[in-house]
């Protein structure tokens, strides 16, 4: 697994009280990971704050399962 | 038209002294002081450097760690003792109408740790906005009462009074009177504060309102002391259930007490200074007396704001002469502030659970710490001075008053047939 992924992995698991085993990439923050609109927000900010990038609202729409989140992260921050 | 009678049927506390409502009593009957050195932050540089904090208080006893991070404390030690008072009060949450109960709670700031923090890191991140999205449903005061409804499905009256110290109060009386007046049948109400921040310190001690005996802050708290020289921040919580008297007797409820009135006025003469002579505090008891249907001399306790500030303590004492006359010499008059500090808007909650549990023990909890009269006060008045004292309590009035000039007071009866 890359640093992102396991940075994010971690993040999501602080955030969303989660097991470590529930955070697949198929997991949906919403409807797996039980995440309010609220929690979306806070995820994406800490991503934006882990990894010193911002992340545009009609992006951010778009990374809704930890893969997606992963992917978008690996794409865009510069190593 | 005939008003419907209020019982007291459960009860809970997170105080400085105790945090159970039992513990509280404990702590309060042996005349236990709650204060210490501040340890949630660093106060080497502020003027007051001691505060009456929750002891041993571990969120995640009570929380998921999850639930807990985007609660401020004064929400979660509102949780806390709202769970001790339902489980209390043995309600069957499957049984009774949801609809018609309620939650109205007291808070005098609100989340003031959340505000802090996040005015702190905007202001270190060089200005960028970047606001959690819980900054603003962690900090306004009244989420307490929407949390408490969520967690029991209360879908009944639901908000948060905001009046200072009398916070708490005005909410006991505001639950009493929609019972009463058959709007709801149930409520949980009282207050939570928690203020013991670099910004409440802060902010009190630039308004001098702080005692500042940083060299022994367990005898800072001394109210009607001639060398008192400003209260002591404190923090915590109190809840009560309030129920329809038919609806507690009709499931055979152990009944604490009867709350039979509220009093409220308004000093109506400064921000912060009390009147010096009373007279918001004096109307205020007229007014709670007047409601009960009672005569001061059926009052035998009171327990009074007194929060050991030089001016706030001499207008409460003459307001109290002006009301009961002769009675004033019989009465017994505590300020429970001596031990727990001031929870701000949560002192009439946990003040209402000390005013009821000196009913039902026939004790009266003491106003520790005197060491000199003050010969400004009328030193005849039995203050209960350093020790617990037995007395048969029939009726017992609490006191909160408010920065903003709002004053409170309420009422409680043994209950009688």
């Amino acid at each position: 697994m890359s640093e992102i992924a396991q940075k994010v992995k971690s993040i999501i698991i602080d955030k969303l009280g989660v097991e470590e085993s529930e955070v697949t990439p198929e997991a949906s923050f919403t409807n797996d990971l039980g995440a309010d609109s609220l929690d979306t927000v806070e995820l994406i900010m800490e991503f934006e704050k882990e990894f010193n990038i911002s992340i545009p609202d009609d992006q951010a729409e778009n990374i809704s399962t930890v893969g997606q989140a992963i992917s978008y992260l690996e794409e865009n921050v510069k190593s | 038209m005939t008003l419907r009678r209020v019982v007291v049927t459960g009860l809970g506390a997170l105080t400085p002294v105790g945090n159970t409502a039992q513990d509280f009593w404990a702590g309060l009957t042996k005349g236990v002081s709650g204060a210490a050195r501040i340890t949630r932050f660093d106060p080497e540089k502020f003027r007051t450097q001691f505060a009456c904090e929750i002891k041993d208080y571990n969120p995640e006893a009570y929380f998921e760690r999850k639930e807990a991070r985007k609660m401020d404390p004064f929400t979660q030690y509102a949780m806390v003792v709202a769970d001790e008072a339902i489980k209390d009060s043995q309600l069957d949450l499957d049984s009774i109408d949801l609809n018609r109960a309620g939650v109205i709670w007291g808070s005098g700031i609100g989340g003031l740790m959340t505000f802090q923090e996040e005015v702190k890191s905007y202001a270190n991140n060089d200005n960028t906005p970047r606001f959690n999205p819980f900054f603003i449903p962690k900090m306004i005061a009244d989420i307490s009462a929407g949390y408490i409804s969520i967690k029991y499905g209360f879908h009944g009256p639901n908000f948060v009074t905001v009046s200072a110290c009398a916070s708490a109060t005005n909410a006991l009386i505001d639950a009493l009177n929609y019972i009463r007046l058959g709007h709801m049948d149930v409520a949980i109400s009282g207050g939570s504060e928690a203020a013991v921040t670099e910004a409440g310190i802060g902010g009190f001690n630039a308004m001098k309102a702080l005692s500042e005996r940083n060299d022994s802050p367990e005898t800072a708290s001394r109210p009607f002391d001639k060398d008192r020289e400003g209260f002591v921040l404190g923090e915590g919580a109190g809840a009560l259930i309030l129920e329809e008297y038919e609806h507690a007797k009709a499931r055979g409820a152990k009944i604490y007490a009867e709350i039979i009135g509220g009093g409220m006025s308004a000093d109506a003469h400064h921000i912060t200074a009390p009147h010096p002579e009373g007279l918001g505090a004096t109307n205020v008891m007229i007014n709670a007396l007047a409601d009960a249907k009672i005569s001061p001399e059926d009052v035998d306790y009171i327990n009074v704001h007194g929060t050991s500030t030089p001016l706030g303590d001499i207008s409460e004492t003459l307001a109290i002469k002006k009301v009961f006359g002769e009675h004033a010499y019989n009465l017994n008059i505590s300020s429970t502030k001596s031990m727990t500090g001031h929870l701000l808007g949560a002192a009439g909650a946990i003040e209402a659970v000390a005013s009821i549990l000196a009913i039902k023990n026939g004790i009266i909890p003491p106003t520790i710490n005197h060491f000199t009269d003050d010969d400004n006060l009328d030193n005849k008045l039995n203050f209960t001075f350093n020790k617990a004292q037995e007395r048969d309590v029939n009726v017992a009035l609490s006191n909160t008053f408010g920065f903003g000039g709002h004053n409170t007071s309420i009422i409680f009866r043994k209950i009688q047939e």
